[in-house]
């Protein structure tokens, strides 16, 4: 029992960490409606001719502020309506075709992968001749990293090399930002996409502490009725 | 009011009451399961658990029925229906976020309520056919979680159902045919969607209401068991024939209840509000990505509350190239709680009156259970290798194997050291 109770103690210091990639902590922040409407802008001119998101509706952008005319005005394009959710035109064939597999839908692709994740793979694009899109990336598959996508936003980016070694990324070609504001695009843009992801989650926890209070009152209440009935119990 | 109609309307509804009594046994019902059911005055914190998990299997079948309002069971719509109810159902987050925490919340208390069931020897002499309808409503319950998991339809659903209905297909014989007879087809498919999702809202609900219905009428007939585990019916008022450390269920219980069910509710609604994923425990993350039968998750487990039985069926070795003997392990360590009754030889009922090698036993039940639990949610190299010297053995595979071992020999060595333990003399009367 002891010799148990001692190895169940020394457990944790057996464990070994797992080989994964380092992620950087996404700037993410609910309440800030304007990196949001940056993100849902980023997303919309970006991401969503390719990636889907099927199960998000444009008029659900209210949420962060938006109105339906500054929706309508910017994000749509061609003959939408605000209410129709965010379909791509490419034909899950086609895309087959063209990158080897079909882009995933991305409407929670936060809840899937986390925020720190889509924040770290969109910075971590390399040049890689030796790929079919010329690109790679080590967030995406820490062996191979082989990725599907190629680097959509290296203009604005510009070009990194990898060290094989240290797996240390360098930009060797500026791009149109500078690295401090590609980083708070792609930080804007991982804050909407986990938005996205679950748009109840302000209202969820906003809520939650009402109901907490209204539960709290009624555990005084029931308490105290309790201490009533069983006066006489002894 | 005046008297004369305070008296009027009283009279009124006494006469409607008897009306009805006359055609259904309406009060003698509410006597004999609350007003007059004499539960044993000391119930402890453990108590609250029984009538939690009848609130939980309430709020599970409320919400469910809200759900299938607007789930699709079907292989191409099925996620897309969940996440619609997340985003376009008005309060759909709210309830369906209360029924995937509710699963969770309904193991949490039903495996507390079983372990007080343990410790104070519940099953004990009357309580046999208690608790084994009890374990009928564990099992009910089991099924319930396993078919409901594939509802959402994202990969831990598919390659979690996969995976157990595969594990039928190690029955020698007939395993094959019985795994695709369950499945309705040759892999993990929209036939098994709709059927699961008929198992899960409709066959097993109402065998677990009728068990449920079963476990009180059982429990109302014998009488609760109690911390001190003593027969509070042998001492009775000889005027009211009322036990003497007996007190009516209500208002006594109902009103203490309550003050349990707002705990509860208190706890429910942090996870809902503020952490319904519960870091992945309650809601994997890998079942955010859609069913997908070519691409399998690198680590599949199964969510917590299977755990502890997922890893003792990884830590059985195959035996001939058969996988049988993990499978038959993983079964009996579900099923071997059915014989509690009869392995427990011990003089006493309650742990407060057990020696302390009985107390021992459970202590080492208990923990390999916990790391069984742990276990099951890792891969199984999450500790690495051990040496040569064991032969590059996995750790988590050697701890696994011990633990499982103890697990079952928490059972299978019972009848002896209850029997062996030095237990404590029994009260006459409960003891607070």
């Amino acid at each position: 029992m002891k010799k148990f109770l001692l190895l169940l103690a020394i457990l944790p210091s057996l464990t070994f960490a797992n080989a994964e990639v380092h992620l950087d902590k996404a700037p993410i922040d609910a309440s800030n409606h304007e990196s949001l409407q940056r993100g849902a802008r980023t997303f919309v001119n970006y991401c969503l001719n390719c990636h889907s998101a099927n199960y998000m509706r444009y008029n659900r952008l209210l949420d962060i502020g938006l109105t339906e005319k500054q929706i309508a005005d910017n994000l749509l394009f061609a003959d939408g309506k605000v209410g129709d959710q965010m379909k791509v035109a490419m034909n899950k064939g086609d895309a087959k075709k063209w990158f080897g597999v079909a882009p995933p839908d991305l409407s929670v692709e936060v809840r899937a992968r986390g925020a720190d994740w889509v924040y770290t793979y969109l910075r971590g694009f390399y040049r890689d001749e030796s790929s079919t899109t010329g690109w790679g990336n080590c967030v995406f598959d820490p062996v191979s990293c082989k990725v599907s996508m190629p680097h959509v936003l290296y203009e604005l980016q510009g070009v990194q090399d990898m060290n094989h070694e240290t797996h240390e990324l360098t930009l060797t070609k500026p791009g149109r930002m500078s690295v401090a504001e590609y980083d708070s695009f792609i930080g804007d843009l991982s804050n909407y996409m986990a938005y996205m992801a679950e748009p109840a989650k302000q209202q969820r926890n906003h809520l939650g502490w009402f109901v907490l209070i209204f539960l709290g009152v009624l555990l005084v209440l029931t308490y105290k009725l309790k201490k009533a009935y069983w006066k006489d119990i002894h | 009011m005046t008297d004369t109609k305070k008296s009027a309307a009283t009279s009124k509804l006494d006469s409607a009451l008897s009306w009805v009594d006359d055609r259904f046994p309406l009060t003698s019902n509410v006597k004999a399961h609350l007003t007059e059911y004499y539960a044993p005055k000391n119930f402890n914190f453990w108590y609250f658990f029984g009538s939690l998990a009848m609130m939980v299997l309430v709020l599970q079948i409320l919400t469910g029925i809200f759900l299938t309002m607007h789930y699709k069971p079907d292989a191409d719509l099925a996620f897309g229906s969940v996440e619609y109810i997340m985003r376009d159902v008005p309060w759909g987050w709210l309830i369906r976020y209360m029924h995937s925490t509710g699963a969770s919340m309904f193991f949490v208390v039903v495996y507390l309520h079983m372990f007080r069931g343990i410790i104070y020897g519940s099953y004990r002499t009357p309580r046999e056919l208690l608790w084994l309808f009890g374990v009928g409503i564990f099992l009910c319950l089991m099924g319930e979680a396993f078919f409901g998991y594939l509802l959402p339809w994202g990969q831990m659903s598919y390659w979690g159902a996969q995976v157990i209905v595969n594990l039928f297909s190690a029955i020698p014989f007939i395993g094959p045919d019985v795994s695709e007879w369950l499945r309705g087809d040759y892999l993990v498919s929209d036939a098994t969607l709709n059927r699961f999702f008929a198992f899960h809202v409709i066959a097993l609900p109402f065998v677990l209401v009728g068990l449920v219905a079963a476990h009180l009428i059982a429990l109302h007939e014998v009488g609760s068991n109690n911390p001190d585990g003593i027969e509070i019916k042998k001492l009775k008022d000889k005027k009211t024939g009322i036990p003497l450390d007996g007190i009516a269920f209500h208002p006594y219980y109902t009103v203490k209840d309550m003050v349990g069910v707002a705990v509860f509710l208190i706890v429910f609604s942090v996870v809902i509000f503020f952490a319904p994923e519960m870091g992945g425990y309650f809601l994997e993350a890998n079942n955010f990505v859609p069913a997908n039968p070519l691409v399998t998750p690198a680590h599949i487990a199964p969510v917590w509350y299977f755990t502890p039985y997922y890893s003792v069926l990884r830590a059985v070795p195959p035996i001939l190239n058969s996988q049988f003997p993990g499978v038959a392990a993983m079964g009996l360590s579900v099923l071997v709680f059915a014989l509690l009754p009869w392995l427990d030889k011990s003089p006493v009922k309650s742990i407060r009156y057990r020696g302390t090698l009985y107390k021992k036993w459970l202590a080492a039940f208990v923990m390999s259970f916990l790391v069984l639990g742990y276990l099951g949610t890792e891969p199984s190299n999450i500790w690495g290798q051990f040496g040569s010297w064991l032969g590059n053995a996995e750790r988590a595979t050697v701890v696994a194997r011990i633990a499982t071992t103890v697990y079952f020999a928490f059972f299978v060595l019972m009848p002896w050291y209850t029997k062996k333990d030095k237990t404590l003399p029994v009260p006459e009367r409960v003891t607070g």
